[in-house]
């Protein structure tokens, strides 16, 4: 990236005296170490195999190095801190009156806004996670989404009301209440509250996937504009959704809440640290 | 520790006006002394129905087989908090016979319709009920107000075929509070020989569903938060304020946003005609099944007028029931929603109709499922 030198320093300046201003830091959110491994993961997104929907097929993931996931999901207190200062934006009909709620009406917008805002103040680079680390963090709180239907040529309703039929029972017993952190207990990895009433974000982007007879990968399609929730299902968001509530034709079992959980990076030393600042704001 | 569902507001009673207008209108209505001559129905059958609460309608001829009768219901009137959403949302309801709506009541032309309406001693309020089918005195209101611990008998004569809204009236501003609060129904009147359609030829259904719309109007608190209220009296005052600004905050189906959805959506098969009986007896509405059509629709729900076809969407004007029979011709889900589409997907008009069966590939079909764009089409811009 090719940028007049005075500009990089006056960036530079202005990150500088913006980090010395920023004195009062948030304390370091706990995180629970996710060890390098591998597991079998029934990939997101939608398949179409010859022309007709089905199941996407199951990966073998491996994670070469450990991360760091965030033990609970954010607060909401905390995030209203970000919103203070004016780099997150406001999240949708949530008040600040506990201290231990988690933050529940924020669109992936907000979500990718807090993590640079957290960044900021505590000085390690924090991001979403994506759906892969997601659910292997997850373990045994990772709901497989495989419909399990026969995919019928000559009745393509079949699969769809199959695929009702089941969201229909993952409704059933959705709790619109909002509860402390915590609450939802922890997985066998320590973390806590996965897949409670509390949808958390994911960097991954809605992917279309062609196969052919053999499931072999024809070609595939991206939209960005919509990512994963992760939960109690995978759920297809678009990105400045804060509240997803569904209804009218969209059929399927829409997240209760949409929150924020994320994954710490190992600490970057100073100069890439500058780098990554000044890459981040050429995009803009 | 607040959240939306105990935004309990009892500090906010402020107003002792509320059980004030309730007296005044238990006072202001004296009930009518009808002083007709007799007639005699000695001669007349009595059957006894038991009502079905909504979607579902009791069992009932279609071609009436029998001589005109006195078909004797009984509703009791309880007034109960219900939950209006999926967030706890809390309603302080009144209810005809415990839904909201009110149960579908199905006779025929000709019959008598014979109600005991029950206001136990539990209840708060005195209520009545109006019959849009019924003739003179109010539709009845005015021979049925019965305050807590009373009852009454309203006998009335079934003399106009069609859907009719029923809704309790009890006098001044506390009408339609009463009506927004859950307080209505509707009653089928069929012609004896049954339903016609365009050409005059019987028709009949294998289904009715009975699919009540309500607004409701519930008062935010100061921070936003739907409020809770103890009893009725206590939520007049600010439920009134809402209402006055005659933007609902919740428009649903069967009482309650969701009602009809998932595990409770309505059953069809591929071939099977269902009659959707649709009341609405406060605000306008406008029906409509994605992916289907009405075949032959009442839209006014009067059945010696002849039946529109293959309407997209239909008019339920506010304070009336229509009919739309339709036979599924393709399987999958269907939604049927009031098509003003902000009321059917945000604020909860939204039913789903589960249709098992053989697909049409001649009605429908993907000829190219989604790909990537071919390069011709690459380039081009929406705008040139």
């Amino acid at each position: 990236m090719k940028r007049p030198a005075h500009y990089i320093a006056t960036i530079l300046l202005a990150f500088i005296s913006f980090s010395t201003a920023n004195a009062a830091k948030m304390s370091m959110p706990e995180t629970v170490v996710i060890e390098a491994g591998s597991f079998m993961y029934r990939a997101s997104g939608e398949f179409l195999k010859e022309r007709y929907p089905v199941d996407a097929p199951m990966q073998k993931i491996a994670f070469a190095v450990p991360f760091e996931f965030m033990k609970y999901q954010v607060l909401a207190k905390d995030y209203e801190q970000c919103v203070t200062e004016r780099v997150c934006g406001e999240p949708l009909n949530q008040r600040r009156h506990s201290e231990n709620l988690p933050i529940t009406s924020v669109s992936y917008q907000d979500a990718i806004n807090f993590a640079k805002w957290l960044s900021d103040k505590t000085d390690v680079n924090w991001r979403l996670p994506t759906d892969e680390e997601w659910a292997f963090a997850a373990g045994s709180r990772f709901v497989d989404d495989a419909i399990n239907a026969k995919t019928n040529t000559n009745n393509p309703a079949e699969r769809w009301l199959t695929k009702y039929k089941k969201y229909a029972d993952l409704e059933t017993g959705n709790d619109p209440v909002i509860k402390p952190s915590g609450s939802y207990g922890s997985n066998e990895n320590g973390i806590y509250d996965l897949s409670g009433n509390v949808w958390e974000w994911t960097d991954s982007c809605y992917t279309r996937t062609r196969l052919d007879s053999d499931g072999k990968k024809l070609s595939q399609s991206d939209n960005c504009g919509v990512r994963i929730a992760a939960g109690q299902h995978r759920a297809y968001i678009s990105y400045f959704i804060q509240d997803a509530k569904g209804g009218g034709c969209s059929v399927g079992a829409p997240p209760t809440y949409l929150g924020i959980r994320l994954i710490k990076m190992p600490r970057a030393n100073l100069l890439e640290r500058i780098l990554n600042f000044v890459d981040l704001t050429g995009r803009r | 520790m607040i959240t939306r569902r105990n935004a309990l507001k009892s500090a906010v009673f402020a107003s002792m006006a509320a059980p004030a207008l309730i007296q005044k209108a238990a006072a202001s209505e004296e009930a009518m002394k009808p002083d007709g001559a007799p007639v005699d129905l000695s001669k007349l059958e009595r059957r006894n129905v038991e009502l079905v609460a909504p979607p579902f309608v009791h069992e009932h001829e279609q071609v009436a087989t029998l001589e005109p009768a006195i078909i004797e219901f009984e509703m009791t009137i309880i007034e109960k908090e219900l939950e209006i959403d999926d967030e706890g949302t809390m309603l302080q309801a009144m209810t005809f016979d415990g839904s909201v709506p009110g149960p579908l009541m199905v006779v025929h032309e000709g019959d008598f319709v014979e109600l005991t309406l029950i206001n136990p001693e539990s209840n708060s309020m005195p209520h009545n009920i109006d019959f849009h089918a019924a003739t003179g005195g109010l539709g009845g209101g005015s021979l049925t107000l019965v305050n807590p611990g009373e009852m009454t008998v309203l006998r009335f004569k079934a003399t106009r075929p069609g859907t009719f809204v029923y809704h309790c009236a009890p006098g001044g501003p506390m009408i339609p509070w009463h009506v927004v609060s859950g307080m209505s129904g509707a009653i089928m009147i069929l012609p004896r020989d049954g339903l016609k359609d365009h050409e005059n030829k019987p028709i009949k259904y294998d289904t009715v569903y009975y699919i009540g719309e309500n607004d409701f109007y519930i008062p935010k608190d100061a921070d936003g938060n739907y409020m809770r209220f103890e009893d009725p009296g206590s939520s007049y005052a600010d439920t009134l304020e809402v209402m006055n600004g005659l933007i609902p905050t919740h428009v649903v189906f069967n009482g309650r946003a969701g009602a009809l959805t998932g595990d409770n959506a309505l059953k069809s098969t591929v071939g099977k005609t269902v009659l959707f009986v649709h009341s609405q007896a406060n605000r306008d509405t406008r029906p409509h099944l994605i992916g289907g059509h009405g075949d032959l629709v009442w839209e006014t729900g009067k059945f010696n007028n002849p039946p529109e076809r293959d309407l997209e969407t239909w008019f339920i004007r506010g304070g009336s029931a229509g009919a739309a029979l339709y036979t599924f011709l393709q399987p999958g889900v269907y939604a049927y929603v009031n098509h003003n589409l902000i009321e059917a997907v945000n604020l909860g008009a939204t039913a789903h109709v589960v249709v098992d069966g053989e697909w049409d590939n001649e009605l429908m079909a993907q000829v190219t499922e989604p790909t990537a764009l071919a390069d011709a089409y690459k380039s081009k811009k929406a705008l040139p």
